[in-house]
């Protein structure tokens, strides 16, 4: 079986880097952005099955990212952090297209769960 | 008690605790009071006015209509006397004048003038000629024997030698009868003077006061200058008396007079004084009888001004009663609305910190979470890690901190969420457990049990789950508030029937009087006194009614308070 092939956006570095190392360890392909754009650039070039996105970002926000990925490609499959514990951030999301929504601080055993299963779906 | 006055009555003062929200009891009673004081003086005064008005002006018209017959009637009647008296006096000085010295020396013409006078003039008694000169009695037709009695020396002969005429005031005949006198002097142009005198006995007065026609209660009377009675009175004495009444002399109008006669009751007095001789008719009559009509009309005067006044206070009781419980209504709700509205706003503030709080906090939280997630990972997927276990015990117990943070700030923002009003189908068991989180630490510390008996299938609701958290919360508020320290609350859900699904919250605390269960939905009602707002149960009514549902309540003092609240499975809104 492949690599997953995951885009992990987030603005916290320190959050980013880590859990990219954590997925690493169990055999995903990640990738990182810490803004917006760097992400959708990272989408055209290099499209990834499932991109894991902070709502909560400086710049373009992680709805308007959302939007713009399923503009470029409805297939990636998308799932929100949010911050904010707000469950209307997650509601508005899943409307956009998002695949599923988790609450910071998150469970990987969860993470890889919902990862998993956005992977089946596209199939 | 000027000052104080103004005080009572400071009216700007009554406003102003209007617009003061302290809501004590005194303020309407006060206020209750100045406007009851302020209306009735302003009703009662213009009304005992216009009473009073009424009253004088009745009373002087009333009088002229009063005091116009008994004027007229001492008038006629004085007239009556006068014509009579002047009668006979023109009669004697005819008979002097018609007859000679001569004629009326021999006795028998004597005899028949008073025979003729006696038959159609009634009331004579004698008829006497008497000598001018020496004031000897010449000649004399009558019951008496006066022939030759000398009258020189007596007051009536100087008076009628000097005036011409004369008439006698009353006096006692010799037969004890009362009598007047008139005498006439007539001189001849041969120097020579005579008196014609007769006697007349004074029935004819009495005729004359009877004919006035007076009731029982009055009287009439004829006076002489010296206040001694010519004709008998009824009420004050008999003739010849002194009359215990003074009656000023002089003047020759009719006067009325009210005062107080001897026996002490109110009499109504007229007099008139003749002419000649110096006679005073005197009519009293009790003010009670000619004030009748007066007397009549005061009492309806006065029985209006009471029905009106006894009519006016109590409509300006009720009405104020109405009028100030109407503002207090309005006061109160005013405030209660005003009241609720700062809670609301103090909840939203706390609401708007802890979601800023939990969201700065979350962050940092996340990154604590991977990072002690990777060095668990590193641990587990190295395969000879030195001191694993150590490690791995370690890592776990960062981990568990952090999902106790975790559970904080969603608590946290779970309140914030409180703030909006949202409709939402929820689980009213699991709400209960959330809620009860609010107050596991205090029962632990104190000891109490809670116990749980929640219905195992019970249908979700269409509800606001921050309003029916606050519900619940202050329901058990109440409840931690009310049991002693190991004490225990019961919480059981069940589904009532179709539509309806209930919570019961028991408690064995200490109960509630049946005086303060009537009152434990009404706003700013309290038995925390400082610590209560009063409002938690009222806005707990509030909330359920608005949700479309019912809350009960049933209490024994010392016993326990049991709270049932029925929800509605679909949402009314």
């Amino acid at each position: 079986m492949d690599r997953i092939k995951i885009l992990l956006v987030d603005d916290e570095k320190e959050f980013v880097t880590t859990l990219a190392e954590r997925l690493e360890l169990r055999n995903m392909n990640v990738s990182i952005a810490m803004d917006g754009e760097a992400a959708l650039a990272l989408v055209e070039n290099d499209p990834p099955q499932v991109v894991i996105l902070d709502v909560m970002m400086p710049g373009l926000s992680g709805l308007e990212v959302l939007e713009k990925i399923k503009a470029i490609n409805s297939r990636i499959q998308v799932i929100l952090l949010t911050g904010h514990g707000a469950t209307k951030d997650g509601i508005r999301g899943m409307q956009l297209g998002a695949f599923d929504y988790l609450i910071k601080p998150i469970d990987i055993e969860e993470l890889i769960k919902k990862v998993n299963e956005a992977v089946k779906s596209m199939v | 008690m000027a000052l104080n006055l103004r005080k009572w009555f400071n009216i700007r003062q009554s406003l102003q605790m209007l617009t003061n929200l302290d809501s004590s009891a005194d303020r309407y009673r006060l206020l209750q009071r100045n406007i009851r004081i302020l209306m009735i003086v302003l009703t009662i005064v213009p009304l005992s006015m216009m009473a009073l008005i009424n009253y004088h002006q009745y009373q002087s018209s009333l009088r002229e209509e009063i005091i116009n017959p008994e004027t007229l009637l001492a008038n006629k009647t004085r007239h009556s006397f006068e014509l009579f008296l002047r009668e006979r006096q023109s009669l004697i000085k005819s008979i002097s004048y018609f007859y000679t010295y001569e004629q009326l020396s021999d006795k028998k013409t004597l005899n028949h003038i008073l025979f003729t006078l006696k038959k159609e003039f009634g009331g004579f008694v004698d008829l006497g000629l008497i000598n001018g000169a020496d004031g000897t009695q010449l000649c004399y037709a009558g019951p008496y024997k006066l022939l030759g009695k000398n009258y020189a020396e007596q007051g009536w002969f100087q008076e009628v030698m000097l005036k011409g005429t004369y008439i006698s005031d009353v006096f006692m005949g010799y037969r004890k009868f009362p009598h007047i006198a008139i005498a006439v002097q007539r001189l001849e142009q041969s120097g020579r003077s005579w008196i014609v005198r007769t006697t007349i006995d004074t029935t004819m007065f009495d005729n004359l006061i009877s004919a006035m026609g007076l009731d029982a209660e009055s009287d009439a009377f004829l006076l002489n200058k010296e206040g001694i009675f010519q004709t008998d009175s009824r009420l004050y004495g008999k003739v010849l008396e002194k009359c215990p009444l003074r009656i000023p002399m002089g003047g020759y109008a009719t006067y009325v007079e009210e005062r107080k006669g001897p026996s002490g009751r109110d009499i109504f007095l007229t007099y008139t004084h003749f002419t000649y001789p110096e006679y005073t008719l005197v009519i009293v009559k009790p003010k009670s009888t000619v004030l009748k009509t007066w007397y009549a009309l005061k009492s309806d005067l006065f029985f209006v001004f009471l029905a009106s006044s006894i009519l006016i206070v109590i409509v300006v009781f009720r009405l104020t009663g109405i009028m100030v419980s109407r503002i207090k209504e309005a006061d109160q709700n005013r405030e209660l609305a005003f009241r609720e509205l700062q809670h609301h706003h103090k909840l939203s503030s706390i609401g708007r910190l802890a979601a800023g709080v939990a969201h700065e906090i979350n962050n940092p939280l996340a990154i604590i979470n991977e990072k002690a997630g990777l060095i668990k990972d590193i641990i587990e997927y190295t395969p000879e890690f030195a001191q694993k276990e150590k490690f791995s015990t370690l890592v776990g117990s960062i981990l568990q901190s952090v999902s106790r943070c975790r559970t904080i700030t969603h608590r946290l923002l779970g309140f914030a969420k409180r703030m909006e009003v949202e409709k939402e189908n929820l689980d009213l068991n699991e709400l209960l457990e959330e809620v009860l989180g609010f107050l596991e630490k205090e029962a632990l510390y104190r000891n109490i049990d809670i116990g749980l008996e929640l219905a195992k299938d019970l249908p979700k609701i269409d509800s606001d789950r921050g309003q029916l958290q606050q519900v619940f919360l202050n329901i058990l508020n109440n409840a931690m508030a009310a049991v002693e320290d190991e004490g225990r609350i019961f919480i059981t859900t069940w589904e009532k029937d179709a539509d309806t699904i209930a919570v019961s919250i028991q408690d064995n605390g200490c109960g509630m009087s049946e005086d303060t269960l009537r009152h434990i939905f009404e706003p700013f009602f309290t038995t925390k006194r400082e610590h209560g707002t009063g409002l938690g149960l009222s806005i707990t009514y509030g909330i359920v009614k608005k949700l479309g549902g019912d809350i009960e309540v049933n209490s024994k003092e010392n016993e326990g308070t049991t709270f049932k609240i029925f929800l509605p499975k679909k949402s009314i809104v």
